[in-house]
C-alpha cells in the first residue's frame, strides 16, 4: 500500500513541477477545439447534427486524457534510461505494487489534465448538458486514463529506448483515437469502419464521456463501463506480467 | 581493523562468518559467457573489491547478487538468503549504488530519501532521523531541498550513498563508485565509505577498474577477467603470489595485460560523457 502511495505521489509531484509541460500539452486540445470546432461547426450544424462544440468538447477532453495517459505510462522507458527504475526494482516490494503505483499516478495526472481541458472547453462555449452526471463523467475519464496508462506501461516494459515511440504513436494510439468517435459520430459509418470502431475499447470510453457531459450517446452506460473494466483488467494483467519480466 | 596478512589467509577466513557466499556462479547471454564459474566469499564487515577491466563481468555479478538478474547456474547466499528463492529478504539486506545514477532528478534530495524509506518500509520517525543523519554525513543537509538535477556528479554520488544506507543494510554494493569523478571527490567519497564501514560494520562490496582504488581501500581483492576470477586475496598476497612489488605488476602478471582507461568500451565512454554533461 505504502509503495503504491509513494509512487503515486511521485507521479503527481513530477507533474506539478513541470509547468512548461502542462502548458505545452494544452496546445493540441486547444487547436482541435478551435480549428475543428469553429471550422467544421457550421457544416455540422447545417447537416442537422446540432451544436458541434457540444459534440466535440467531450471528445477533445477524452483525447487529452488519452495522450497524457499514454505518455505517463511510457515514462517507464525514461526511468529505465535515467536509472530510477532500478532503484524501485531492487526494493523489497512486489513488482505489481510498483506498476500499480505508477499507473495510478499516471492516471491521476491524466485526469487532472482532462479537467484543465474541460475548463478550456467552457471558455470556448461548451456547456455540459447534464451537470448532475459530472461525477460519472469523471469516472469514465479516469477509466480511459487507467486503460491507457496501463497500455503505455505494458508497451514500455518491452521497449528499451524511445526509438519505438513514434511507431507506437502512429500505428496504435493515433488509429485508436481517430477511430473512436472522438471527432465524428459513429452511427452512419460504412460497415467495415463500424466493425473497427465497435472493436475499439476507446469508443466506449468516449461514448460514456460524451453521454455524461454532452447528453449524446449510442451505447448504454452499463455496456461502456463493462467494456472499460474488462479491458483495463486485461491490460493491467498483461502489464504486470511484462513488468515483472524486466531484467535491469 | 584487520591489518593485512593476519587472519586473512583463505583457510583462516572461514571462522569469520561470511555474509556473501558465491559458488560456481555462471551467467550466459545467448552464446556469450559473461560470468564463468566464479566462487568467492565476503566476510562480515569487510571491504571487498572486484577489480577488472570493462566487460570482465563485474556488473553482471552485481546484478545477480542484487536479484536483478537470474544466474544460469551456481549458488548465491547473501546474509543467509538465496536471491532466487527469497528475493525480498535479500533486497532488505543490501543497499546499492549503481554504476549510472538512479535518482529522480525532478525531486529534491529529501524526497528521494523519502521514497527510498517508504519502499523499504522504514518507520516514519526513524526515516526522518536517519535521513538527517546521513545527509549531514555526506554533507548534503544544506542542499536537502534542492532538486537533484541541479547537483554535481559528486553530489549525486554522495546522495546515492546516503540513500542506499537509509534502511541499515548489512551489505553495501557500489558499482564503479568513483567513475568519472575528480580525485578530490573520489577521496571524499572514500572517506565517507570507510567511516561507515567502521561505524556501522557495513560490509562493502565494490567494483572498480582503478588499481590504486582497490589497493588503498579494499581489504581483499578478487581479480576478474573474461568472466573468471583469476586470483583473490589481499594486495600483499597478490603481489607475493606473483613475485611483484605493485598491484599493477601483479595484475599484469596475472592477466597478461594492463588495465587502461583508454581500453574502455564505447558504452563507458558514453557514460562518462553523460555524467560530465549532466552536471
Amino acid at each position: 500500500m505504502q509503495t503504491i502511495y509513494i509512487l503515486w505521489l511521485r507521479g503527481l509531484k513530477r507533474y506539478s513541477r513541470s509547468r512548461a509541460r502542462i502548458f505545452a500539452s494544452l496546445a493540441q486540445p486547444v487547436l482541435f477545439l478551435v480549428a475543428l470546432g469553429f471550422g467544421f461547426g457550421p457544416i455540422y450544424t447545417r447537416a442537422g447534427g446540432g451544436d458541434y462544440i457540444t459534440f466535440l468538447a467531450p471528445g477533445v477532453i477524452a483525447m487529452s486524457v488519452l495522450f497524457t495517459a499514454v505518455f505517463s505510462g511510457m515514462d517507464i522507458i525514461w526511468d529505465k534510461q535515467f536509472g530510477f527504475l532500478k532503484e524501485t526494482l531492487v526494493a523489497p516490494v512486489s513488482r505489481t505494487a510498483i506498476l500499480l503505483g505508477r499507473m495510478l499516478g499516471g492516471a491521476t495526472v491524466a485526469l487532472i489534465q482532462g479537467c484543465i481541458v474541460f475548463l478550456v472547453t467552457l471558455i470556448v462555449g461548451f456547456r455540459p448538458s447534464t451537470p448532475q452526471e459530472l461525477p460519472l463523467a469523471v469516472l469514465f475519464l479516469f477509466a480511459i486514463a487507467l486503460l491507457f496508462t496501463g497500455l503505455g506501461s505494458a508497451i514500455a516494459a518491452k521497449l528499451d529506448d524511445m526509438q519505438g515511440f513514434p511507431l507506437i504513436m502512429n500505428f496504435l494510439v493515433m488509429p485508436l483515437f481517430f477511430l473512436s468517435g472522438a471527432l465524428f459520430p459513429l452511427n452512419q459509418l460504412p460497415t467495415a469502419l463500424t466493425v473497427v470502431t465497435s472493436l475499439n475499447p476507446l469508443s466506449y470510453g468516449i461514448d460514456g464521456v460524451r453521454g455524461t457531459l454532452g447528453g449524446i450517446h449510442q451505447f448504454p452506460y452499463a455496456l461502456d463501463a463493462a467494456v472499460l473494466v474488462v479491458v483495463i483488467a486485461v491490460v493491467t494483467t498483461v502489464g504486470t506480467i511484462l513488468f515483472s519480466q524486466i531484467e535491469a | 581493523m584487520l591489518s593485512s596478512g593476519i587472519a586473512l589467509l583463505p583457510h583462516a577466513r572461514t571462522e569469520v562468518s561470511a555474509v556473501i557466499t558465491v559458488r560456481a556462479l555462471t551467467r550466459r547471454f545467448a552464446n556469450f559467457v559473461a560470468v564463468n564459474d566464479i566462487s568467492f566469499e565476503v566476510a562480515e564487515g569487510e571491504i571487498f573489491a572486484f577489480l577488472g577491466p570493462n566487460g570482465a563481468g563485474k556488473t553482471t555479478t552485481i546484478r545477480m547478487l542484487t536479484t536483478l538478474l537470474a544466474p544460469s547456474s551456481g549458488q548465491i547466499t547473501l546474509n543467509g538468503f538465496d536471491p532466487t528463492k527469497s528475493p525480498d529478504d535479500v533486497r532488505r539486506s543490501f543497499g546499492i549504488v549503481f554504476q549510472d545514477p538512479s535518482l529522480d532528478g525532478e525531486l529534491t534530495a529529501t524526497e528521494n530519501m523519502e521514497i527510498h524509506g517508504m519502499l523499504y518500509a522504514v518507520p516514519r520517525g526513524l526515516r526522518h532521523r536517519r535521513t538527517e543523519e546521513l545527509l549531514r554525513l555526506v554533507e548534503l543537509w544544506d542542499r536537502r531541498n534542492d532538486p537533484v538535477k541541479r547537483f554535481s556528479g559528486g553530489m549525486k554520488r554522495r546522495l546515492e550513498i546516503a540513500r542506499g544506507l537509509l534502511h541499515h543494510p548489512k551489505v553495501f554494493f557500489l558499482d564503479e563508485p568513483t567513475l568519472g569523478l575528480d580525485p578530490q571527490t573520489r577521496n571524499r567519497i572514500w572517506e565517507h565509505l570507510r567511516d561507515l564501514n567502521v561505524r556501522e560494520r557495513i560490509t562493502v562490496f565494490f567494483t572498480t577498474h582503478y588499481m590504486e582504488e582497490a589497493e588503498r581501500f579494499a581489504q581483499r581483492i578478487a581479480i576478474i577477467d573474461h568472466g573468471r576470477i583469476i586470483a583473490q586475496g589481499t594486495a600483499a598476497e597478490l603481489m607475493e603470489q606473483t613475485k611483484t612489488t605493485s598491484l599493477e605488476d601483479a595484475f599484469l602478471a596475472l592477466t597478461g595485460k594492463e588495465i587502461r582507461d583508454e581500453s574502455s568500451g564505447g558504452s563507458d565512454q558514453m557514460r562518462l560523457m553523460q555524467r560530465v554533461w549532466r552536471r
